[in-house]
């Protein structure tokens, strides 16, 4: 009796969600996104200065890639394609670029955007009295022209490839900067730029936020306020994001595996899953003896695991790479396939070495003495030193002992890495989308500080590299940088890991996210939230 | 008397720099610099350009130099500018205080307010089940790690019954709402840290307490209080309390630095941005005008709170009075 007596009740329940989804659904038929509502995201470190040519950590970089704009960006394939600059002439056998301004740009406020703002970005660029990390790309420019209001011409000493990506640096305002020392500006902390979002306050150590510029070129943004949270600890990120207190952030593999897949995460988030764009890997220091031997590295790479680790350590949330390009991007040599675990492989290269085990105490021996060595990892990255752990085990499977020494980062960049005192180290790059590392592989660039800190030296690498970078023709780039990825995989310099998901998570009242190659920002200003659903006013 | 605070004024000095020289020297033993974070192992970041950042921050100078010219511009009461962002250390210091402040504040009066009764019934009540109780409920909030407590309450409080907001110290919409809607809204942002704080800080006071009333229990004027037949009460509250409160005030002076210190951990869970925080990034980045910003003020403060609490206890305690005036 009593279960009839219910069912009237749950009749008109399904009639109403049906009822509701239907209007829902009619709703979305129109088609129409709406304007309004907020997005909060959180972000472990609070911004340090909005000046686009000094931001270099990723919360000022963050915030500033709302805010501006480069002559030039890269699309959801990762490709360049035009921003403020609606088109450019590479002429000239690649020295110069001819850039072609939009002429519909207004400064946030309303100030029209001209050459003379990207002239003015340029000089502080290679002023030597702005701080600024970024000058290197543009100190290779030999002459700046105006042409007219909305064309520059831009001459280099040479052919320089990455140059057109470099003008992906975002262009300050000359009208609101040509009085101002630009170190102790107050526009740090109240940017004025042409980007889709315009700067509203900032509260240190709390948030900044930002508001839709109704103009932007490319069409008013959907979402109208941009919340930026600094959340310095993981647990509470995740708790706001329990009571939806945070609409977007990013996860670890654990949380994305093991801590979202309940009821209420399934239907009230989206998670996104892409690679990113940097890479993990073992560096040998090529001046120890030890790792002077090729087979010896080639032993190594035999004997470490990738897969278990990418599924221990990252729940198959990471990719094994080969080489030292983006996984997936035109310049990775998809043919360079890497060796598959074989431990009694790597002892076999490991004898033909020279190392092999006479006394039986299970370590390999050369000369008398045994083959031993300490990696280096920067503390704070769990994940990376859980990783080294696996490393210490299969080595030690193949008779070569490995001890690990974790230490805090500024520390172990200054007195270990910068100094050369190290054997081995584990740590990651960040690339740059242009493929362009002669930085890191040049033999050139072995000076202290500088990046090639193993010492690698390869005479046909330097060569190819150095064509790389004058080379403008995509198709006869790629073949460059493919040959340069198949001869430093058969050099095994580093121990090639693997390259880490990036893991979104996004409050699923967006609409329009979308995963693609580069990332789920670059279609921002078109993600909308229904109007029914709007929290935020 | 005035001559003997003039007096104890100047001596404050030599200690202050005394501070100050050791506290520089130390942070710039730490390797690393503070265009580290800008510049090391960014491949887009050329040689050339990190040498330049360096020079502009002075950094290629000697260490003693450093110091002088650091030294020079403080006696001016000028901590120069943060290496991260070029603001004035004075202006970043500035700014976390305010909330430093109301967090500590009110955690110390809330500490004062159930640490003095909890010592004062587990004195009179001595090895009774309430006296147990109160010692193992102040020892667990003495040694239970503040983060892991601050985790639990979190989930209690703020996803189980969706009571309080999780972290941060105002709401999103807070400049839409009025004065007091203001207030209620921080008030319920600092619930949580507020009490986590004033619960591990409960043990030393009441333990202080405790001792001392027991101490001062069991002395002949108490006896003598009774004989004559004082209510309990007035015997424990009026003659015994009193007096018993003495050593409250050294650690209330001991307790001023503290007052603009904040807690890493702590301000980090509840995303409050306080003095914590900004001393503990700003050693991560090694930015030391600012590391040595904090450190002279702290050094400052501790001082002035040693010197105040000994005035204080002076004109508390008629003992200590006679002694500092033969002093003079």
């Amino acid at each position: 009796m009593r279960k009839n007596e219910k069912i009237p009740l749950v009749t008109l329940a399904v009639f109403f969600l049906i009822f509701a989804v239907n209007l829902n659904a009619a709703e979305e038929k129109k088609g129409e996104p709406s304007y309004g509502d907020a997005i909060v995201t959180a972000s472990s470190s609070d911004a340090r200065t909005l000046i686009p040519i000094s931001a270099s950590d990723s919360a000022s970089s963050d915030i500033c890639g709302m805010i501006f704009n480069g002559l030039v960006k890269y699309d959801k394939n990762v490709e360049i394609v035009g921003d403020l600059a609606e088109k450019w002439d590479i002429e000239d056998e690649g020295k110069t670029i001819i850039f072609h301004l939009r002429r519909d740009v207004r400064w946030h406020d309303s100030a029209p955007f001209t050459a003379r703002d990207v002239e003015f970005t340029y000089k502080k660029l290679i002023d030597p009295n702005v701080k600024t990390p970024y000058s290197g790309d543009f100190e290779r420019i030999k002459d700046f022209i105006i042409l007219d209001d909305h064309t520059v011409k831009i001459s280099y000493k040479e052919p320089f490839a990455p140059a057109l990506s470099s003008w992906g640096m975002w262009i300050m305002p000359e009208h609101i900067f040509r009085k101002e020392d630009l170190n102790k500006t107050r526009f740090s902390r109240s940017p004025v730029g042409t980007g889709p979002y315009r700067f509203k306050s900032w509260r240190t150590g709390e948030g900044i936020e930002l508001v839709s510029n109704h103009y932007y070129f490319e069409g008013r943004p959907y979402i109208d306020r941009y919340i930026y949270r600094i959340i310095p600890d993981d647990a509470t990120t995740f708790l706001e994001l329990r009571t939806q207190g945070v609409d977007m952030s990013l996860l670890t593999p654990l949380q994305f595996v093991r801590q979202t897949n309940d009821d209420f995460f399934k239907r009230r988030y989206n998670k996104f899953r892409y690679p990113s764009f940097g890479f993990t890997y073992m560096g040998y220091n090529l001046s120890d003896p030890k790792f002077q031997d090729a087979g010896v590295r080639q032993a190594i790479n035999y004997a470490v695991n990738k897969g278990e680790i990418i599924d221990t350590v990252f729940f198959g949330l990471a990719k094994p790479t080969t080489g030292p390009f983006m996984l997936d991007s035109w310049a990775y040599n998809k043919d360079v396939r890497g060796v598959s675990y074989d431990p009694s492989e790597a002892k076999r290269l490991l004898k033909e070495a020279g190392w092999a085990d006479a006394d039986g105490d299970g370590c390999v021996e050369k000369d008398g003495k045994i083959f031993e060595f300490t990696v280096l990892v920067n503390q704070g990255n769990a994940e990376r030193i859980r990783c080294a752990e696996l490393i210490q085990k299969y080595l030690k499977d193949v008779g070569i002992r490995m001890n690990i020494r974790v230490i805090e980062w500024s520390s172990m960049i200054n007195e270990f890495i910068n100094k050369r005192r190290f054997e081995a180290v584990l740590m990651g790059w960040f690339l740059s989308r242009d493929p362009d590392c002669y930085d890191i592989w040049h033999s050139s660039k072995t000076r202290e500080g500088e990046f090639n800190f193993i010492g690698y030296k390869n005479d046909r690498v330097d060569k190819l590299l150095e064509e790389g970078r004058r080379t403008f023709d995509p198709t006869k780039r790629a073949a460059i940088y493919h040959k340069i990825h198949k001869l430093i995989y058969e050099d095994q310099p580093y121990l090639f890991l693997y390259s880490q998901d990036t893991l979104p998570i996004v409050n699923s009242r967006f609409r329009g996210v979308e995963a693609s190659p580069i990332g789920i920002g670059y279609n921002f200003i078109k993600w909308y939230v229904p109007k029914s659903e709007q929290r935020y006013k | 008397m005035l001559k003997y605070i003039i007096k104890r004024m100047f001596g404050l000095i030599p200690t202050l720099i005394g501070i100050t020289l050791i506290s520089f020297f130390v942070i710039h033993l730490a390797p690393g610099k503070p265009t580290d974070i800008q510049t090391s192992l960014n491949p887009k970041v050329s040689y050339e350009a990190r040498l330049r950042l360096e020079k502009l921050y002075g950094l290629n100078k000697p260490v003693h130099v450093q110091y002088l010219e650091w030294i020079e511009r403080f006696i001016k009461l000028d901590f120069g500018r943060s290496y991260l962002d070029d603001r004035k250390v004075f202006e970043k210091i500035a700014e976390r205080i305010p909330i430093t402040l109301l967090i500590n504040f009110s955690a110390i009066i809330l500490t004062l307010a159930i640490g003095i009764p909890l010592g004062v019934i587990s004195a009179v009540k001595r090895r009774t089940l309430t006296d147990k109780f109160t010692t193992i409920f102040v020892f667990i909030g003495f040694s239970a790690p503040e983060f892991w407590i601050a985790l639990l309450l979190m989930n209690l409080f703020c996803i189980i019954l969706g009571w309080l907001p999780v972290s941060g110290i105002t709401s999103l919409d807070f400049e839409n709402l009025n004065t007091l809607a203001k207030i209620l809204d921080i008030a319920k942002h600092l619930i949580l840290p507020v009490a986590i704080s004033a619960f591990g800080g409960l043990a030393i006071i009441s333990r202080y307490m405790r001792a001392e009333m027991i101490g001062i229990i069991g002395q002949d004027y108490i006896r003598t209080a009774r004989a004559k037949g004082l209510k309990e009460n007035t015997v424990i509250y009026k003659h015994a309390l009193k007096n018993a409160l003495l050593p409250i005030i050294t650690m209330l002076g001991l307790s001023v630095p503290g007052l603009i210190g904040g807690s890493v951990i702590f301000e980090s869970i509840f995303a409050i941005p306080g003095m914590g925080r900004l001393f503990f990034e700003s050693v991560m980045a090694r930015d030391y005008p600012v590391i040595m910003g904090v450190l002279s003020i702290g050094a400052l403060l501790t001082l002035l709170g040693n010197f105040l609490a000994d005035l204080a206890y002076s004109y508390a305690d008629p003992r200590i009075r006679l002694f500092a005036g033969r002093q003079e």
